[in-house]
């Protein structure tokens, strides 16, 4: 067979992109829930995902996207292919709290940067390399505390999902409470499982100790069945909803039950009511215009901002990493985790991260916007 | 705990295990004819509940593609086994032609139909007629070469066919849950009751399919055929009756009662492209209790496990499925010292 000059050329380009991309490539390894429980929250992450840069300091990005079908087991199996198969710079995930838990054990042993995007609670000393990109859920219980303070609630009826996104709001809701206003207490917990059919006995039971709010602690689409579970059984009063239900859907499936109750949120979904003086404004604005122009109008949400704010973060504390190491190197694992800890005040679409050596939970206490459903949208309250 | 909360939570668990009902027969028929422990029996539940949720926003549901899809293999396999056989080019040609007509033909029709927004009626017809076609495709594909295997071989085939109905399902309807519209929005209020109206449609519809059923097994040459089918694969077919059509037959009578109920538990909750599995396996446990034998002691235990599931809710909501699932244990026990059984298989 007979090269033709171009078919050389094209060749030669290509073996010469190939060699040079594979020694200075960043990899990172992304384990999301794509199928499962949580995949409501993991697809839309991954559209974030796509809108990452190619290149970050002139260093090529190279994006290896596993799913863990919000499977702690699956999950931790991921981790432990990112950092021997793969040998990955970071490992960004996962979006499911209990996959996120399991992940950081191998991960953290191989001394290697996790970017989580779940809230998830590590006991003290096992999240050195884990730093959480969502709002903790301590952040946003401050916002809908104050929020309840300024409504005058003084008991509250708990409706929580059986795992560990419910379980962390339970504890940190009740510390978070403690500490800025005692005079609210949890006076009825009860639990549900997303694929519940029903909810009415745990509805029963919170309605009957007659509180003053409800807080719902649900994800996407499955946070509206126990919501109007709560209003068929002809409960009046306020009703909360954590940041896992800050999406469309709450509106899509639960219809007019929804209207007047109040969601908790980060800024990125509700950019355009934010005021000028919010220092995320700009920011999240940019994310909408880039992601609905992907992904249709009203497509906007939560967490795909979460994965759209770890560029934001890679842009940042990558050219500072790169003066310790090349990547695929220890050193530049380990000065990664550095640049994090020590990248200062970052304004990203959700808000002002700002971690420190002791603190992985980015996030400072003014992220949480509180929204109110009216007339099937958003209003900031 | 009063009086009118145990009542609430009885008429709750009733409306529940009324679903259960169907499914716990469906899965009873099943095995009885094809010795099929037929897990993926939820999967239609969120079929028809989604189909008709996608119908309701006047798109093409993915139920369309899948259905094509595992036409066009099933016509392919027909003609396929017809030309290894030699069998006449006639012959095989009209086989793959009745495997095909029917998915494709109501297939043209939902495209047609998707967009001019029926009222809610049609769309759930249009629903269950789409939906039903995939009992006897999911046969063809998964079990019918295997119809002598034995009843373990046949449950991994299934937990198989759970899988890969799930993920279809994830592909073809997306992530996010959907509820319907009620059927009737009416509310009778009898003290501190309220009974909605889709709760009386759902026990309406599944008092009407149990006694269609009875009429079906008791009366009709049909049912009679299943029933020596169940009785005795080998003796019925040297009678004349096509097991393998026994087969086709019972699966697309599953597959209709398994989208009838997403069709009435579909207004009650937020059905997920996963949802039908729990839903499925509580029918299972109904089952369990009958045995995989009886229908009416089926549809019994699917009340019994309607009613625990509300009433375990209540007390110790953490603790709601490990107390349903549980409960199958002491029926086991009590069913294996009533009638202890050597292993055949």
């Amino acid at each position: 067979m007979t090269m033709t000059p171009t078919f050389k050329t094209l060749a030669a380009a290509a073996l010469i992109a190939l060699a040079g991309a594979a020694q200075a490539d960043i990899t990172i390894g992304v384990s999301l829930s794509l199928t499962g429980p949580a995949s409501g929250l993991g697809i839309p992450c991954n559209n974030g995902v796509k809108l990452w840069p190619t290149t970050i300091a002139g260093e090529k990005l190279k994006v290896i996207v596993l799913d863990d079908a919000a499977d702690p087991t699956k999950a931790a199996q991921n981790a432990k292919r990112f950092v021997t198969e793969e040998k990955v710079d970071l490992v960004v995930g996962s979006v499911a709290t209990p996959a996120a838990i399991a992940m950081a054990d191998p991960i953290a042993e191989s001394g290697t940067l996790q970017l989580m995007l779940s809230p998830a609670n590590l006991p003290a000393g096992k999240d050195a390399w884990a730093f959480r990109l969502p709002q903790s859920n301590a952040v946003m219980a401050h916002a809908m505390l104050q929020h309840m303070k300024k409504q005058g609630v003084k008991t509250v009826g708990f409706l929580g999902y059986t795992d560990a996104y419910g379980e962390g709001w339970l504890v940190d809701f009740k510390a978070e409470a403690a500490k800025i206003a005692p005079e609210i207490k949890i006076v009825a917990a009860e639990r549900f499982q997303r694929s519940d059919t029903s909810v009415t006995g745990q509805a029963l039971k919170l309605v009957s100790a007659n509180p003053d709010a409800m807080l719902v602690v649900a994800s996407g689409s499955g946070a509206a069945m126990p919501h109007k579970a709560i209003v068929e059984r002809g409960y009046k009063g306020k009703i909360y909803q954590t940041h896992a239900a800050a999406s469309r859907d709450l509106m899509r499936v639960g219809g007019k039950d929804v209207e007047g109750s109040y969601v908790v949120s980060g800024p990125a979904v509700v950019a355009d009511q934010l005021p000028d003086s919010h220092p995320s404004k700009k920011i999240a604005q940019d994310f909408i215009a880039q992601y609905e122009k992907a992904y249709g109008p009203n497509s906007r949400n939560q967490f795909a901002g979460h994965s759209y704010d770890v560029a934001l973060v890679l842009q940042k504390v990558v050219p500072v990493a790169l003066k310790k190491g090349k990547p695929g190197t220890k050193e530049f694992r380990a000065a990664l985790r550095e640049a994090v800890e020590t990248m200062g005040r970052t304004v990203v679409s959700h808000g002002v991260l700002a971690y420190t050596k002791d603190n992985h939970w980015g996030f400072t206490t003014e992220t949480g916007v509180m929204l109110k459903v009216v007339n099937g949208d958003w209003k900031v309250e | 705990m009063d009086f009118s909360i145990a009542s609430i939570l009885t008429l709750d668990g009733v409306t529940n295990g009324a679903i259960y009902a169907l499914l716990a027969m469906a899965t009873v028929l099943l095995f009885a004819v094809t010795r099929v422990i037929f897990i993926p029996q939820g999967e239609f539940v969120a079929f028809g509940a989604l189909t008709l949720a996608i119908l309701q926003t006047n798109q093409v549901p993915g139920t369309v593609w899948l259905l094509l899809i595992m036409t066009a293999v099933a016509t392919l396999l027909e003609v396929v086994h017809g030309i290894r056989r030699g069998a006449p080019a006639a012959r095989w040609l009209r086989a793959a032609a009745q495997t095909a007509a029917y998915p494709v033909a109501i297939s043209l029709l939902t495209i047609w139909a998707a967009p001019q927004g029926f009222p809610l009626w049609v769309q759930a017809l249009l629903t269950l007629a789409l939906v039903t076609p995939f009992g006897s495709l999911v046969y063809r594909l998964a079990y019918e070469s295997l119809a002598d295997a034995t009843v373990l071989v046949l449950l991994i085939v299934s937990v198989g066919v759970h899988f890969a109905l799930t993920g279809l399902a994830l592909l073809f309807f997306g992530a996010e849950g959907f509820r319907n519209p009620s059927f009737w929005d009416e509310r009778f209020s009898i003290g501190a009751l309220t009974l909605s109206g889709q709760a009386v449609i759902i026990f309406l519809a599944s008092a009407a399919l149990i006694v269609m059923l009875f009429l079906f097994f008791e009366r009709s040459l049909y049912g009679k055929a299943l029933r020596a089918t169940a009785v005795n694969r080998l003796g019925a077919r040297l009678m004349g009756i096509s097991s393998t059509n026994a087969g086709r037959l019972s699966f697309t009578m599953a597959a209709f009662i398994g989208a009838l109920s997403g069709l009435l538990i579909g207004p009650t909750t937020t059905i997920f492209y996963d949802s039908g599995f729990l839903i499925g396996l509580k029918g299972f446990v109904a089952a369990v209790f009958a045995g995989l034998s009886s229908y009416p002691l089926a549809a019994v235990g699917a009340l019994g496990v309607g009613v625990l599931e509300a009433f375990g809710s209540f007390w110790a909501s953490a603790f709601k499925e490990v107390i349903v699932f549980t409960s199958i244990l002491p029926v086991l026990l009590w069913r294996s010292l009533r009638d202890p059984h050597s292993d055949e298989e």
